[in-house]
């Protein structure tokens, strides 16, 4: 007996009561469109929760440099000034997991345009790497060049926030503003990122060429609290634009009192990324081994630099969202297969109620494999059938939570796959015994069955 | 040339541990083309022979050849099979599928007969079938809105559609009045002279049975009368 045959009789035997296929469907279609609600309500508020980490930072890896000690008085975090410039560009040559890297250096500066003046949150020395770790869009103007890098040019990109307290909501792009008494030429306005995780609002920024910070805004800052390392005093306000060195050139008198090259310049941070949120770890392991290499510490030394990754941050929230997805999705599944009972519950009261057709169907030539396939695909195709509207009202209601409570929600193609899967699934296992029970009747009860 | 021979047919029934015989050692021949009426009180075993004779029961000894083959033995699914193909039934209560059209009604044994034909030749047969019984117009009608009568004819025609040499029919006349019952009993007669179809018919009512060419009596599971084929039969 031909497949199409079975299933055209199964529908016909269906669509002989209506009513009650549609009201046995009811816990399929329910249990699907509460999976399909949940799946993509889920994946939706997994898409924004991993924007908003992403706008923040995903993959981004911290290096910071480790704490000073005197005498056994630490300086805290960060007053060892360890890093280079240098470390930067090894990290990004051998450190096969990161994808870019940008050195920091930061300071805090009043800054001031025409009769106002504003201090703002953060004002950060680095090169245009920066941006494209950070995922920071212009919202006009351009970014400042590596060249600028190079040859300390006092350019700056400001923040969303820092342009508003400013310019009064004009564009800066092209005025001047001067910082400790340095006159920097805005190139580019940021797009507003908005405040971060902790509150503190990242638009409240001044960028500029970390060379021109180090030598011009933060000079005096860092040599007052770098105390192992003495600030190289020849660092000049000035220093050689046209040779297009990155470090103020060494003199005689250094020559000879050092006989090691001293490293002059150093950074606040190193902000790098990694190639993929995920490897953000194992890019941490290899940051430290080759800092380790670079900084010549014997293996009983303690890291003179320390290392903080989003990824923790990352996992913690993610791990959120999806456990309440997967708790939801238990209730669905539950709910499914209360849905299955019912189309079991139904079927062998089908099977009872056509036990003369059972008979007839055997007396004219109906094998019993015949009967098991015609009940079995009854149900199978009342589950998908189920299926399809459960996926349909689910999908649905996942609209309207998007459009009147404002969630995120996101169309989820293996949440419909699985669906139809679960409850093919279901008609199977649950249409079974019913069928299984219709095939092995005898046929002469079954024909005299009152 | 014998359509139905049975050799020394038993049938016993196990209930627990007591044997309950319901036919002892029944020897009968039907020909091909033969009008037979099958009769007996209730509890004479004529139902169980019955159900021997349409491959729906298996004896307990004995050979049973339908066609020149021996069904008694066969596997269930070819059993199926010899009913598709060999065997039409019509029942006292017409056992029709409700809510299903007449033609659906009439074509549905062809689902299941094997190297089954295209859906548009399985139409064409049961338009033909409910022609030839006289139900061209009733077509796509369902069962309730069919009379007593023409339920049967549906009945009829279903079991005709797979062309088979035997008719069983169980009381076909027990649940209609006595003018429907009229032009049913005609309508076998009818199919036994001109198609040749060998029709069975199991009643206990004289009048029905006297349609027939030989009456073949049971009592206490044996043949009584009628065990040879009369003289009026081809």
């Amino acid at each position: 007996m031909k497949i199409r045959n079975t299933f055209s009789i199964a529908f016909r035997a269906l669509l002989r009561n209506p009513t009650r296929a549609l009201l046995t469907m009811l816990g399929i279609v329910i249990g699907i469109a509460a999976v399909i609600t949940m799946m993509e309500s889920g994946a939706g508020s997994a898409a924004s929760l991993r924007a908003t980490i992403e706008s923040m930072g995903a993959g981004n890896i911290m290096i910071l440099p480790g704490a000073a000690r005197t005498g056994g008085v630490s300086m805290g975090q960060g007053s060892n000034m360890t890093l280079t410039p240098d470390d930067c560009t090894a990290l990004l040559q051998r450190c096969e997991f990161l994808s870019d890297a940008a050195p920091l250096v930061n300071a805090r500066a009043q800054i001031v345009a025409g009769n106002r003046n504003w201090t703002p949150n953060q004002t950060i020395g680095t090169t245009p790497s920066y941006f494209s770790i950070r995922n920071w869009p212009l919202e006009d103007g351009e970014y400042f060049t590596e060249r600028d890098v190079q040859s300390a040019s006092a350019v700056c990109v400001v923040g969303s926030t820092l342009a508003r307290e400013l310019f009064d909501g004009e564009s800066p792009v092209g005025h001047s503003i001067r910082v400790k008494n340095v006159t920097f030429r805005i190139v580019g306005l940021l797009a507003a990122k908005g405040a971060n995780m902790m509150g503190f609002d990242q638009d409240d920024v001044l960028i500029a060429p970390w060379t021109t910070i180090r030598q011009r805004v933060a000079g005096s800052r860092s040599a007052a609290t770098a105390s192992s390392t003495p600030e190289v005093s020849t660092s000049t306000t000035y220093p050689g634009g046209s040779t297009g060195d990155l470090y103020p050139p060494v003199n005689a008198t250094m020559q000879t009192n050092y006989r090691l090259s001293p490293r002059f310049v150093y950074v606040d941070q190193i902000l790098a990324l990694a190639a993929k949120p995920e490897l953000a770890n194992r890019a941490e392991e290899e940051i430290i081994s080759i800092l380790r290499e670079r900084h010549r510490l014997r293996a009983d030394q303690n890291n003179d630099f320390r290392i903080r990754n989003s990824a923790e941050f990352l996992k913690m929230l993610t791990s959120t969202t999806s456990m309440m997805t997967n708790l939801l999705l238990c209730v669905a599944l539950i709910s499914l297969i209360v849905g299955g009972v019912g189309i079991m519950n139904i079927m062998l009261v089908s099977v009872t109620e056509r036990t003369r057709e059972i008979g007839l169907r055997m007396a004219v030539g109906a094998r019993s494999r015949d009967i098991l396939q015609q009940f079995l695909i009854e149900s199978i195709v009342l589950c998908l059938a189920g299926g399809v509207i459960g996926i349909l009202l689910g999908h649905g209601a996942a609209l309207l939570v998007k459009y009147h409570l404002k969630w995120a929600v996101e169309a989820s193609p293996e949440a419909v796959v699985a669906a139809v899967c679960v409850s093919a699934f279901v008609g199977i296992a649950f249409g079974f015994y019913p069928a299984w029970k219709a095939s092995k009747l005898d046929p002469i009860d079954a024909l005299r069955y009152e | 040339m014998e359509l139905i021979e049975l050799k020394n047919i038993d049938k016993t029934y196990f209930i627990g541990d007591m044997q309950v015989p319901v036919l002892r050692n029944v020897s009968l021949t039907i020909r091909q083309g033969e009008y037979v009426a099958l009769m007996g009180a209730s509890g004479s075993g004529k139902s169980t022979l019955m159900n021997i004779l349409g491959c729906l029961d298996r004896q307990t000894a004995g050979d049973y050849f339908l066609d020149g083959e021996e069904v008694g033995r066969l596997s269930g699914d070819r059993r199926a099979m010899v009913r598709n193909r060999k065997i039409g039934f019509v029942f006292q209560s017409f056992n029709l599928l409700p809510r299903t059209t007449a033609l659906d009604n009439v074509i549905m044994p062809l689902a299941y007969t094997a190297g089954g034909l295209s859906d548009r030749e399985c139409r064409r047969r049961g338009m033909e079938m409910l022609e030839k019984v006289g139900l061209k117009e009733r077509m796509f009608h369902q069962p309730s809105q069919l009379s007593g009568g023409q339920q049967q004819r549906v009945a009829i025609a279903r079991a005709l559609i797979n062309n088979p040499p035997v008719l069983f029919a169980d009381e076909p006349t027990g649940n209609l009045d006595s003018r429907t019952s009229v032009d049913v009993l005609k309508m076998f007669r009818e199919l036994n002279e001109k198609e040749k179809i060998t029709i069975i018919i199991v009643t206990h009512s004289a009048e029905v049975a006297g349609n027939a060419d030989r009456s073949i009596r049971i009592h206490d599971g044996q043949i009584v009368d009628g065990i040879f084929t009369g003289g009026g039969a081809v």
